[in-house]
């Protein structure tokens, strides 16, 4: 048995057959190629499918697909706009906040997550705001340190 | 003139890792594409009896089965190739692979997995390396459960005289250590996507951190030469040494040379975590001898290391162990046994470091030990020790653009540590 | 009650497979814009061959950076290389890639000889440009040298190989082995917290530094020494797969129960620098060295631990339980 969803992916509208068993990790991935958020462990442990779903950072491998019937969800994939990199995605790379890069996309939605709520956030906050994204490059600090410069303003347009 | 080297210029493939660009394998999906799914072992030790795959095969949605005899080639690969891909009979560790099906989805293949009809008689394993070694003890291996080197049961390293190293010593200090069973844990799990190409050649995505090396196996394998098969990859989502050794390619590349049509076997971080190779465990034991000065003049290392049901990179690691257990440090004499053991657990293999990081993280114990002997700062026994340019190491190679000494100097400064003067007089250059 | 130490860890590591024999191979191609590609086997699984061995082919060859594609995708057209492992591709295919681009320069230096007969030791390959050394007027940009090697019915590849030199076994009686391509070296100084109520550890401070021969990307470097600092506390805290060695009970299942380093594990302080005494045989005097960067921090956290608490724990990881009963051995 299928059903139908609909929902709004980084700002246009998708609709796709899915199971009720898919998650939200399959259906981004497997039925609509939207490959930015990683299978890492589908066990909520890793972080690294992180996605927005209504401004609320997720793993989108313990989100049924279904739940986000008619919602907001957003990836990596919609960060950039007209073209240009986001202050986030500029700031990581030139940090080197990206070794092997398998993590990025998910710490890149957990940083755009939290300075959307807190734009300001000290150096505990962000640690907070990423101790759940997990890197066995361990770019801890070069992420941090990325995103304090993004929180300092030094990656406006 | 060009001087890009040590600048920090910007990463290459970073602009494709923070938009998401860069493709990793389980971002591949062909048209068509199945999903392959594992039989594995549920026993530690076993013989197979009776495998039956027929009532898999026949259910709606499989579109192959392949077990050990469906390989061409070599049933067996790995640095020492003793680990067949499929097992045709023994099982050595719970996890062994038995059996491999291709369904429509994952579903699918784990249904039709439950459909094959397997008969083990399960036998006693072997866990302890220590229990593996005495006499009687269940065999891992037909040919016995302690490895043999070039050197016999040991690989031995002798330097100098430590006998005579211990009767000139003040001070005899012994230390037994032990270092766990690591999981190299990269974030992107284990997977492989293998096709037939446009000119009926094998394909295969890869995560292999080693193209041409594991390309090698894999001709074995299929029974193949190198350019029939086109081995596709060079970005990988975090290796470790999890990927030093193959765990998806050859199942993947066996049934899409079987059925014809592309496949996709992909680990979960369970199966990954319970079957996948390791950092395997060790024990170590040290006995040095040290002049009240602080000088290590004898050091003896006996090592245990548990490489679980094969080889692996096992007596490799080994290997590479011995030359560097006894530290960076200018000991006169050195004696090292190295002892490769077999259980049933899944294979120990590289991992970050092949044995060196083990043998760091007891000497350094030890070496600290020392110090608390004989009463000394730690910092002096590292610095009296210290290689210097051109000291020779345990097994007699000569050390080159030595550099601890400097190393130390500027730890203990961004430490905020004050040496004393004659410490900080000292350089690799001479002693 | 809190107690606190400080604990250092000194270490070597070589580069490349014991005993040598890893041959690694590089490929540079000129094409017709005067632009090159570089092509190798190696795998680039986050540490970043992809970005130094294109550094290594601009100076030698003296181009700008962004002139020089790279390439690794596959082994149709990747030459060989033993593998990514063993710390060995900065050194090995470093090593290849500056052999590669000197083929290139001493072909390019053939081909222009002959356009500007004379002879080839006269011709510079320099600053993006071919010229007659001390004959301003002789000179083509290298984008012309593309053209018209290439359109001219020449193609310009310079290949390149490096090994440390044959594979060397162990000598049975006396271990003897003398082939080791590099050795790097490292010291780490921890500085923790040891809660004896509770056994756990908080690493406050980190230093490490590492000889690493010579930086060819300082941030690449650091991303080393931070990143092998994360295994490096997992390692001498926490990771362990068989809690109840030598038995599989209670083994770890995924990464709930296999504690890896978070970002909030992380001391801190982090501070990590190297120092460089280049090596004779590496590649502008690089050794091999990341592997080491995870080596020191367990050691030195360990030995921490024995300074904050004065009771030694042996067994890595030094968990809670490990470290209480270490303590209640010593008090009983």
């Amino acid at each position: 048995m299928k059903y139908v969803l609909s929902f709004n992916l980084n700002g246009l509208p998708v609709d796709t057959l899915v199971k009720a068993t898919d998650t939200l990790l399959d259906v981004l991935r497997e039925k609509l190629n939207v490959v930015s958020p990683k299978r890492g462990c589908d066990n909520g442990d890793c972080g690294a499918c992180t996605v927005l779903v209504n401004g609320e950072p997720v793993r989108a491998c313990l989100t049924i697909g279904l739940t986000v019937a008619g919602k907001n969800v957003q990836t990596v994939e919609g960060l950039q706009q007209d073209g240009k990199l986001h202050p986030l995605q500029r700031a990581f790379h030139e940090h080197y906040a990206a070794q092997c890069g398998f993590c990025t996309p998910g710490m890149l939605i957990a940083a755009k997550a939290l300075l959307d709520k807190n734009p300001k956030p000290t150096r505990e906050q962000i640690v907070e705001g990423i101790s759940g994204n997990l890197c066995r490059c361990g770019t801890y600090v070069e992420v941090v340190e990325a995103i304090q410069a993004v929180a300092a303003g030094k990656y406006k347009e | 003139m060009a001087e890009y080297v040590g600048q920090p210029v910007l990463r290459y493939d970073g602009i494709g890792h923070v938009t998401a660009r860069t493709r990793y394998v389980d971002d591949i999906q062909l048209p068509g594409m199945l999903y392959i799914k594992v039989l594995t072992s549920p026993v530690h030790k076993g013989i197979i009896r009776h495998l039956d795959t027929s009532a898999a095969e026949r259910m709606p949605g499989v579109a192959g089965v392949i077990t050990a005899k469906d390989v061409p080639g070599k049933n067996a690969y790995g640095l020492i190739p003793d680990q067949p891909v499929f097992t045709p009979e023994h099982i050595r560790y719970k996890g062994e692979r038995i059996a491999a099906v291709a369904a429509v989805d994952e579903d699918t293949a784990m249904e039709a997995l439950e459909k094959i009809k397997l008969d083990i008689e399960e036998q006693e394993p072997v866990f302890d390396p220590f229990k593996a070694m005495e006499p009687g003890a269940p065999l891992v291996r037909p040919e016995g459960n302690v490895w043999e080197f070039n050197s016999g049961k040991t690989r031995k390293i002798r330097f100098g005289d430590v006998e005579k190293g211990f009767a000139e010593a003040d001070v005899i200090v012994e230390g037994t250590y032990t270092t766990a069973t690591n999981d190299h844990a990269p974030m992107e799990p284990q997977v492989s996507v293998a096709y037939i190409d446009e000119t009926d050649r094998l394909a295969i995505y890869t995560v292999s951190q080693d193209l041409y090396f594991h390309l090698g196996m894999l001709t074995a394998i299929f029974n193949l030469p190198m350019n029939k098969i086109r081995y596709i990859g060079g970005t990988v989502g975090g290796g470790f040494g999890s990927k030093n050794d193959i765990h998806c390619d050859h199942v993947a590349g066996l049934m899409a040379l079987k059925i014809r049509k592309p496949v996709k076997y992909r680990l979960t971080r369970r199966e990954e975590t319970a079957y996948t190779t390791k950092r395997g465990p060790w024990t170590f034991y040290f006995k040095d001898g040290v002049k009240k000065d602080g000088r290590i003049i004898a050091r003896y290392v006996k090592t245990v290391h548990d490489t679980g049901g094969y080889a692996g990179m096992g007596p490799y690691v080994v290997d590479k162990n011995s030359i560097l257990v006894a530290g960076p440090y200018a000991i006169p004499n050195v004696w090292v046994d190295g002892i490769c053991v077999f259980t049933n657990k899944p294979p120990a293999s590289s991992m970050r470091g092949f044995g060196i990081i083990n043998g760091t993280a007891a000497d350094q114990l030890q070496t600290a030990r020392v110090a608390e002997a004989i009463g000394k700062d730690p910092w002096e026994v590292h610095f009296i020790n210290a290689w210097r340019e051109g000291d020779l190491g345990a097994t007699q190679f000569k050390v080159e653009a030595a550099g601890l000494i400097e190393a130390m100097k500027r730890a203990a400064e961004l430490a905020g540590i004050e040496l004393p003067a004659h410490l900080k007089a000292m350089s690799s250059r001479g002693r | 009650m809190k107690k606190r130490g400080i604990g250092i860890a000194v270490g070597t590591h070589p580069a490349g497979l014991k005993g040598g024999g890893d041959p690694s191979q590089a490929q540079i191609r000129l094409k017709p814009d005067g632009t090159f590609d570089l092509l190798n086997g190696a795998v680039d699984i986050g540490q970043g061959c992809k970005t130094i061995l294109r550094q290594l082919a601009a100076d030698e060859l003296d181009v700008p950076l962004e002139n020089i594609t790279h390439q690794n995708i596959d082994t149709d057209t990747g030459p060989m290389c033993t593998g990514t492992f063993a710390s060995r591709v900065t050194f090995m295919d470093g090593n290849a890639v500056l052999a590669a681009a000197a083929d290139l320069k001493k072909k390019i230096r053939e081909w222009a000889a002959e356009y500007f007969e004379c002879s080839p030791a006269d011709v510079e390959v320099a600053n993006n440009k071919v010229f007659v050394k001390g004959v301003p007027e002789k000179s083509l940009s290298m984008a012309e040298v593309g053209a018209m090697v290439n359109w001219g019915g020449k193609f310009l590849v310079g290949t390149g190989a490096y090994t440390p030199g044959p594979g060397q076994q162990f000598d049975p009686d006396t271990g003897k082995m003398t082939a080791i391509a590099s050795l790097a070296f490292g010291c780490c100084v921890a500085e923790v917290e040891v809660d004896t109520e509770t056994g756990v550890v908080d690493v406050l401070k980190l230093v490490q530094v590492f000889e690493v021969g010579k930086a060819m990307n300082r941030l690449l470097c650091k991303g080393q020494n931070n990143g092998g600092a994360m295994m490096g506390i997992g390692f001498g805290l926490t990771e362990n797969v068989c809690p109840y060695y030598p038995t599989m009970d209670f083994a770890v299942q995924d990464l709930t129960d296999y504690v890896i380093t978070t970002a909030a594990d992380m001391p801190p302080v982090m501070v990590e620098d190297i120092v460089e005494v280049p090596h004779p045989n590496g590649p502008r005097g690089a050794k091999g060295y990341s592997e080491m960067t995870a080596s020191l921090a367990g050691p030195a956290i360990l030995n921490a631990i024995h300074n904050a608490i004065g009771v030694w724990v042996t067994d890595y990881p030094a968990t809670p339980e490990r470290i209480l009963k270490a303590l209640e051995a010593a008090h009983a």
